[in-house]
């Protein structure tokens, strides 16, 4: 299904795009398998449609919005971003969506909303890779209300001009392109508005390890393997050197969001 | 009669050996050439050279229990081979390691070496199977002497725990326990069935009757 959405010159870089296989191929979703080939594989039993998306917790307006009414909310835009997952690799993705913001003030969050949290859906029918105990199920995303507000942070519908795949995250997800890739929650059925910080599907498995922030940070390694670089897929490898990571992924416009913080304690 | 292939039959059979353990580099040169190593080939490489070092140094440790339950003793002619080839692949996981994701830049790999320890103990592992693997010739056997040599190459016993906790750490990040548990359980059992032989195999059963006397391996 092809999406009609303008793109917006203030969200492009220069990096030529990832070839749409290779981000259709190589997808961390563990819903459907903690291979990176599995979710193309096995995301065929995913039904994107009929969907709705239920929004309620800390706000004046709760809501439940089927796909059609998600798609009508705001005009689409393609945004071409980074995205860096947290193994160390990334990718460069021409997204189709809105900002999420656009969505937050549909539904007026009350004065005692601090953060947001994502919750994806969580159906054995659907989702081979829910019998597996890797994660707590249903996986579930948060963000300050700060942050997504923040106008990067994209509410998303589809990618390379079309509909998301399903192995993407389909139909509706999140794009956070100065976090690593976990933090961008896929196939969201609930969206929830908390006064307290929501406890995160990664976070939980590792706490050490996964922190509820996860901004891209070329200073502060994961335990296991540096983050001061990274490998562009497609790009990367054989015959030229991984490159250099940059911080908030080179959005440098969220850097306000943090001010006077230790990133190093709150990674 | 336990079977005992004649000098031509062995001849065959370690050949068609040969031959499978060299299918999966081959598999990996089929894909690199056919361009299907995926989005991310130098990943694929290193996995898949890390799991076959696995599974080499399994079947490397699998030879004396085989060896004593089946009692085809001629198996253990076969034992450098397979550790041979186990020392293969983890050339191959140590050389993308070394070329991809440092590019041969010695000084960025050694800290990365020394600032993780998941690098860390998989480093090791490798660094003694090159001890053995140097010393796998029989001119080495005959210049260490039989017992030395035996020592040096129990290192293996150590060797295998190192490479599946590296594998551990690794799979800690996906949080996903399965595989190592596997390797884990069968290294775990290979060694248990050693220790088993070594002290309570060699004391006198239920029927007075004393079993074979435990052989080294």
């Amino acid at each position: 299904q092809k999406l009609g959405a303008k793109a917006n010159p203030a969200y492009v870089v220069m990096d030529p795009p990832t070839a749409y296989k290779d981000a259709t191929t190589y997808n961390n979703f563990y819903e459907f398998g903690t291979d990176k080939a599995d979710p193309a594989r096995s995301a065929g039993t995913l039904k994107p449609r009929p969907w709705s998306v239920t929004i309620e917790g800390e706000v004046k307006k709760p809501l439940t919005l089927d796909l059609d009414a998600l798609l009508r909310l705001a005009p689409l835009e393609e945004r071409i971003y980074r995205h860096r997952c947290v193994e160390g690799w990334s990718m460069v993705i021409p997204w189709v969506g809105f900002s999420l913001s656009e969505l937050i003030k549909k539904v007026e969050p009350t004065g005692n909303a601090k953060f947001i949290e994502f919750i994806s859906l969580a159906d054995k029918k659907q989702m081979p890779g829910i019998n597996s105990p890797v994660l707590e199920w249903p996986y579930v995303e948060g963000l300050r209300l700060d942050e997504a507000n923040h106008p990067l942070a994209l509410l998303c519908l589809g990618m390379y001009g079309e509909a998301l795949p399903n192995q993407n995250g389909a139909p509706v997800r999140v794009v956070l392109p100065w976090k690593y890739g976990f933090k961008s929650a896929k196939s969201i059925v609930k969206i929830r508005f908390t006064r307290e910080q929501p406890n995160t599907a990664w976070n939980i498995a590792a706490p050490s390890e996964y922190g509820f922030y996860s901004n891209v940070n070329p200073d502060v390694d994961h335990p296991r393997w540096s983050q001061a670089s990274e490998r562009r897929i497609g790009e990367d490898g054989f015959f030229a050197k991984k490159r250099k990571t940059l911080r908030f992924n080179g959005y440098n416009q969220v850097a306000s969001l943090y001010a006077g913080m230790d990133l190093k304690k709150y990674f | 009669m336990p079977f005992t292939p004649t000098v031509k039959q062995f001849k065959w059979i370690k050949a068609a050996l040969f031959a499978l353990a060299l299918l999966p580099f081959l598999r990996l040169l089929l894909f690199a050439l056919t361009d299907r190593l995926g989005a991310n080939p130098i990943e694929f490489i290193t996995r898949n050279s890390g799991d076959w070092t696995l599974y080499f140094l399994c079947l490397t440790l699998a030879v004396t229990p085989l060896r004593k339950l089946s009692k085809w003793h001629w198996l253990i002619k076969l034992r450098r081979m397979l550790g041979l080839f186990a020392f293969f692949y983890v050339a191959l996981h140590f050389t993308t390691f070394l070329w991809f994701d440092h590019f041969f830049d010695l000084q960025e790999m050694a800290k990365d070496i020394a600032k993780r320890p998941f690098i860390l103990v998989g480093f090791s592992a490798f660094v003694l199977l090159i001890s053995l693997a140097v010393t796998s010739t029989n001119a080495m056997v005959k210049r260490l002497g039989g017992k030395r040599w035996q020592w040096l190459h129990r290192l293996i016993y150590l060797i295998a725990p190192l490479g599946i906790l590296h594998f551990w750490w690794m799979k800690a990040a996906k949080h996903d326990f399965v595989q190592p548990l596997l390797f884990g359980a069968i290294v775990g059992a290979l060694l248990l069935m050693r220790l088993y032989w070594r002290f309570a195999g060699a004391q006198p059963t239920v029927a007075g009757k004393r079993q074979l006397a435990p052989t080294q391996g």
